[in-house]
């Protein structure tokens, strides 16, 4: 961007005010920290000027919004066209709630939903298992069969709103349950909006939800693949997921490094199960995390996006733009809250919110001020929505594409990660793919590790957590926090019964015999999950019969 | 010598939210304890069992679900059925403190909130374990 | 004390878990409890599971332990990790991989850390392994690390060493060829699923046969403990090493040798204890720095400590 005499000056001059200015300045007061790095460890200069964006191609590294490599954003417009999704993650309790709550965010002008499912659903338990003793309905909602789904979705029209579910090990299960219902308001499948978690490999390193052996699980993300591509084209069939790793410890490094990594994996099981690439790649979405390094956080964005588009171009051969453009759901930090003066949460959301903006996501979900408590009330999420609101009608970021491009910082970040991301993508492609290496611990340990260190960081006052470590103060313990009616677990132990007693007992049995048949062999499981799904199967029973077949997964820790 | 602390390091309940568990557990070697780690949804039973089985000294807890009211107290009572109640019981993780006062009247000693450093931890068994380290 | 030997006997948990506590604190109570019921013991038979870490020999342990308990066989199992020498602190991770038998009535799992002793096992492994014989245990599992020379106490202990290995580890191999290759009476290539788990069985058996001919040649087996793939053949070979034990008069060798392992290690840890004892006070303080004076030697001073110890036990 700068021809060579230009750059010579600048550094001559910068030298000479290293030496005259800063080094007196600092003889003087020293600044605050001996050194000063990002949450990546990434090394920050006392300046940035051309100097280090000069080996940055403008054409070849940043383009136009809209265009190949997408550093700039997806759409041409960005948000000069339409804001991103406002989209808050919800449920809890019954699916008679949820469904209560799902009809107040769409009031309050929230523009697509976002299911959470009690831990029980997300690892294939029936309300009533033993397993789920005193877990029903607490961090998401519970649904043991098609009749809580047909609740949970009553008077909401499928073919008009676009649904997320955070689902993964059983995700089959929930997409033919929500196609199930969608058949029963006469909306067909090809008009269904919507995406699926779907991505068991962050499971396996962070989010704990897992259920079956890598191998099966990896086969039932390509059978999700294969029949939405025929039949719901319209859902985006994973959304590859940083957030929980970020969550777990990672750094926005590893992030992007360990996200795009099992995002090769996905794709190339997907080619090995014989699908074409441009066939199901523009399907794939990502989750990220927002943090609270702006910078760092911006050009995290910025670098996934252009990484994503040189991978499935260079490595992959995609043709269709579509398959190259990174499309992501940002929540804010959820590990960055503090129990100890939870209304400074808000602030912290806000910066986050920012972050996700200015590094052009999709949709967005800004947490509550009160979730290092509890589950948030509705007063919080409110809050919560109004910040992106704020942001989006007020602050005047969106008037622009990408307006922290070109800043020298901001440039040389967005750089430096994406370097240091492949030399991480490096490794485990040499530990043979994202799979090996997860059997091996290898990702989990590298997070641990940052986990333990940013832990340290803060006991030893290097990190300042405002209200936590620094600017403390006695507190009233929080009120009005909100509570599951413990009631959740005997209303829907009593609905399995009652849809047990209802359904037709023999034509659940078939379908089921026929799923283990299938699961047995090589067949896609699609067709077969949904025709269980019909019969009114429960997903535990649908979900034991697979397991009978699969085995379960064994966690790696490694310390 | 002096004899380490054994701390069973266990994690109730279906969530798995490992972090703030496998950083504890970390801390506790970093302070010389014997720490024995079980992983991922453990029931009470199997937590029990296990801390009988390794003769601790600590069970500490880690729980993110919300299902602490169900599955705490059924810890420190199978304990007690086993005559294993000078093993000191602590808990942590999302946690309200209204929640708090009913632990501890069943058997659970501390509970330790989020932004809790280590450090309390760690002193709060070096202080509390009944069964003192001796030489 | 009669209480704890009664409910021992029992095979109570808690009474054998606290047993095994005494005898890792090292306390009188735990030679006590040996010296009264220790005609009880000589009934387990002892399989030592060695190998590098991440080879999956907790995950072969519980499936082995899974096939003998379906049998109604009772089973203890120790497994060993290193402590921190830093720290003395240890993280011991093995029942991960064994938890569907915490809670089987007929097996006991004890996590141990080196504690600073080495070889691979800790100083009360000994003692723990004859708490689980006296309380009537059929077979002790003993798993530890096991990487090279220094880690090879295991067959100190153990009536049949099962070596683990896996493939990919190449290099190792070498490793293991110098150093404990010697000690394995089964091999056994886990996670044999992976790419080059072939070349693997085909390297160690090459190396067996360089080996001079011995009377029993270990067997070389593959699995895939995750799968259940391989376990019964593991057992069987287990079981002929046993045969071949017994049948060849070996089996009363090694016990004869461990009985005076037990009786040298005994010794040594009596004598440590003296000898650490005195390493902690003033005039000891003073001799080192005499010897930094120059003034005396290391050897002169080592000596005059030995000759103080055995005259005080005279």
């Amino acid at each position: 961007m700068y021809d060579e005499k230009k750059l010579e000056e600048i550094k001559m001059k910068r030298e000479d005010w290293e030496k005259n200015h800063r080094e007196k300045a600092i003889a003087k007061f020293p600044e605050r920290k001996e050194e000063f790095k990002t949450s990546s460890e990434i090394e920050i200069k006392p300046i940035y000027t051309p100097e280090d964006v000069k080996g940055i191609d403008y054409l070849e590294k940043l383009g136009f919004p809209g265009e190949y490599p997408y550093t700039r954003g997806v759409q041409p417009t960005m948000y000069r066209g339409r804001f991103w999704t406002m989209r808050q993650y919800a449920g809890y309790g019954t699916a008679e709630e949820s469904n209560k709550r799902f009809k107040y965010l769409l009031e309050q002008g929230q523009t697509g939903l976002s299911v959470a499912f009690d831990l029980p659903t997300q690892i294939g338990y029936d309300s009533d298992h033993p397993m789920a003793e005193g877990e029903v309905g607490k961090v998401g909602v519970a649904i043991d069969s098609l009749y809580d789904m047909e609740i949970l979705f009553d008077g909401i029209p499928l073919d008009k709103v676009s649904t997320s579910m955070t689902i993964n090990a059983p995700a089959a299960i929930l997409l033919a349950m929500y196609i199930a219902v969608a058949e029963k308001q006469g909306v067909s499948p090809d008009k269904l909006n919507g995406t699926i978690q779907n991505d068991i490999l962050k499971e396996y390193v962070a989010r704990g939800t897992y259920i079956f052996p890598t191998g099966p699980s990896m086969r039932l993300i390509t059978n999700i693949f294969e029949y939405c591509s025929k039949y719901v084209p319209k859902w985006n069939t994973i959304s590859i997921s940083g957030y929980h790793m970020r969550e777990a410890g990672a750094t926005a490094v590893q992030e992007v490094a360990f996200t795009l990594a099992n995002a090769i994996a996905y794709v190339d099981a997907a080619i090995k199960a014989g699908l074409d690439v441009d066939e199901f790649a523009p399907r794939i979405s990502f989750f990220f995390s927002a943090h609270n390094d702006l910078f760092e956080e911006v050009a995290k964005f910025r670098a996934a996006r252009r990484m994503w588009a040189k991978i499935m171009k260079e490595r992959f051969g995609a043709k269709d733009p579509r398959s190259m453009m990174m499309r992501f759901h940002t929540q804010t930090a959820g590990s960055t809250l503090t129990a100890q003066q939870p209304d400074n949460n808000i602030i912290r959301v806000t910066i986050q919110a920012l972050a996700a903006v200015l590094g052009g996501t999709q949709s967005l979900h800004t947490n509550s001020r009160d979730e290092a408590l509890a589950l948030p009330t509705e007063d919080s999420v409110r809050i919560a929505l109004r910040t992106q609101q704020i942001i989006a009608y007020e602050s005047g970021v969106c008037d622009t594409p990408d307006p922290l491009a070109g800043s020298y910082y901001v440039e040389y970040l967005t750089d430096e990660i994406e370097k240091r991301a492949f030399e991480y993508i490096k490794k485990i492609d040499e530990l043979g793919g994202a799979v090996k290496a997860i059997d091996l611990g290898y990702m989990q340990r590298e997070i641990q590790e940052s986990a333990y260190r940013y832990q340290m960081e803060i006991e030893s006052g290097k990190r300042i957590i405002v209200g936590l470590n620094k600017f403390q103060m006695e507190e009233e313990p929080p009120k009005n926090l909100l509570k599951v009616d413990p009631q959740v677990e005997i209303v829907q132990r009593e609905k399995i019964k009652k849809v047990k007693e209802m359904r037709d007992n023999a034509r659940v049995e078939k379908a089921l015999k026929a799923l283990k048949k299938a699961a047995e062999g090589d067949d896609n499981l699609m067709p077969w999950i949904l025709d269980a799904v019909r019969e009114y199967a429960t997903l535990g029973e649908i979900t034991d019969v697979l397991r009978s077949v699969f085995g379960e997964y064994q966690q790696q820790i490694i310390f | 010598m002096e004899r380490p602390i054994r701390v069973l390091v266990a994690k109730p309940g279906l969530d798995g939210h490992d972090r703030g568990a496998k950083v504890i557990a970390r801390a506790l070697r970093d302070a010389g304890m014997e720490v024995i780690y079980t992983g991922l949804r453990q029931t009470p039973e199997q937590i029990v069992e296990a801390a009988i089985q390794e003769d601790v000294d600590v069970v500490a807890l880690s729980i993110l679900s919300g299902a602490h009211n169900t599955l705490f107290p059924k810890i420190t009572k199978l304990l007690k059925e086993r005559g294993a109640e000078d093993i000191l019981v602590i808990g942590g993780g999302v946690i309200p403190e209204e929640d708090i006062p009913f632990l501890k009247e069943h058997g659970i000693a501390e509970i330790f909130t989020p932004g809790t450093p280590t450090s309390a931890v760690i002193e709060y068994i070096k202080a509390n374990v009944k069964r003192l380290a001796k030489k | 004390m009669m209480e704890l030997e009664k409910l021992l006997l029992n095979r109570d948990k808690r009474a054998i878990a606290r047993a095994i506590t005494y005898a890792e604190d090292d306390e009188e109570k735990a030679r006590e409890i040996i010296r009264k019921l220790y005609k009880r013991s000589g009934n387990a038979y002892i399989v030592g599971i060695t190998g590098p870490p991440g080879v999956g020999k907790s995950t072969l342990t519980d499936r082995l332990v899974k096939n003998l308990v379906e049998e109604g066989k009772k089973i203890g199992i120790i497994a060993v990790d290193p402590t921190s020498p830093f720290t003395g602190g240890s993280i011991l991770g093995d029942r991960i991989r064994m938890q569907d038998l915490t809670t089987h009535p007929n097996v006991y799992i004890r996590s141990m850390g080196t504690r600073g002793h080495l070889g691979g096992l800790s100083k009360g492994t000994y003692m723990a392994v004859r708490i689980l014989d006296i309380a009537g245990m059929d077979y002790v599992f003993v798993e530890t690390v096991g990487v090279g020379q220094s880690e090879v106490d295991i067959i100190k202990i153990a009536d049949t060493v099962v070596m683990v290995l896996a493939p990919g580890l190449g290099d190792d191999i070498q490793a293991i060829k110098a150093g404990i290759m010697e000690i394995a009476d089964v091999f056994v290539v886990n996670k044999s699923d992976r790419e080059g788990a072939d070349k693997t069985v085909l390297e160690l058996n090459m190396m067996l046969d360089l080996d001079m001919p011995k009377e029993w040649r270990p067997p070389v087996v593959k699995a895939v403990a995750q799968e259940g793939k391989g376990i019964g053949e593991v057992l069987e070979k287990i079981h002929s090493h046993k045969e071949y034990l017994i049948s060849s008069g070996q089996l009363e060798e090694r016990r004869k040798n461990r009985i005076k392992m037990e009786i040298t290690e005994s010794v040594k840890n009596k004598l440590m204890k003296d000898v650490f004892a005195k390493m902690g006070n003033e005039e000891f303080d003073q001799k080192i720095q005499k010897v930094m004076a120059k003034e005396i030697d290391p050897y002169t001073v080592a000596e005059a400590l030995y000759r103080q110890i055995l005259e005080r036990r005279e």
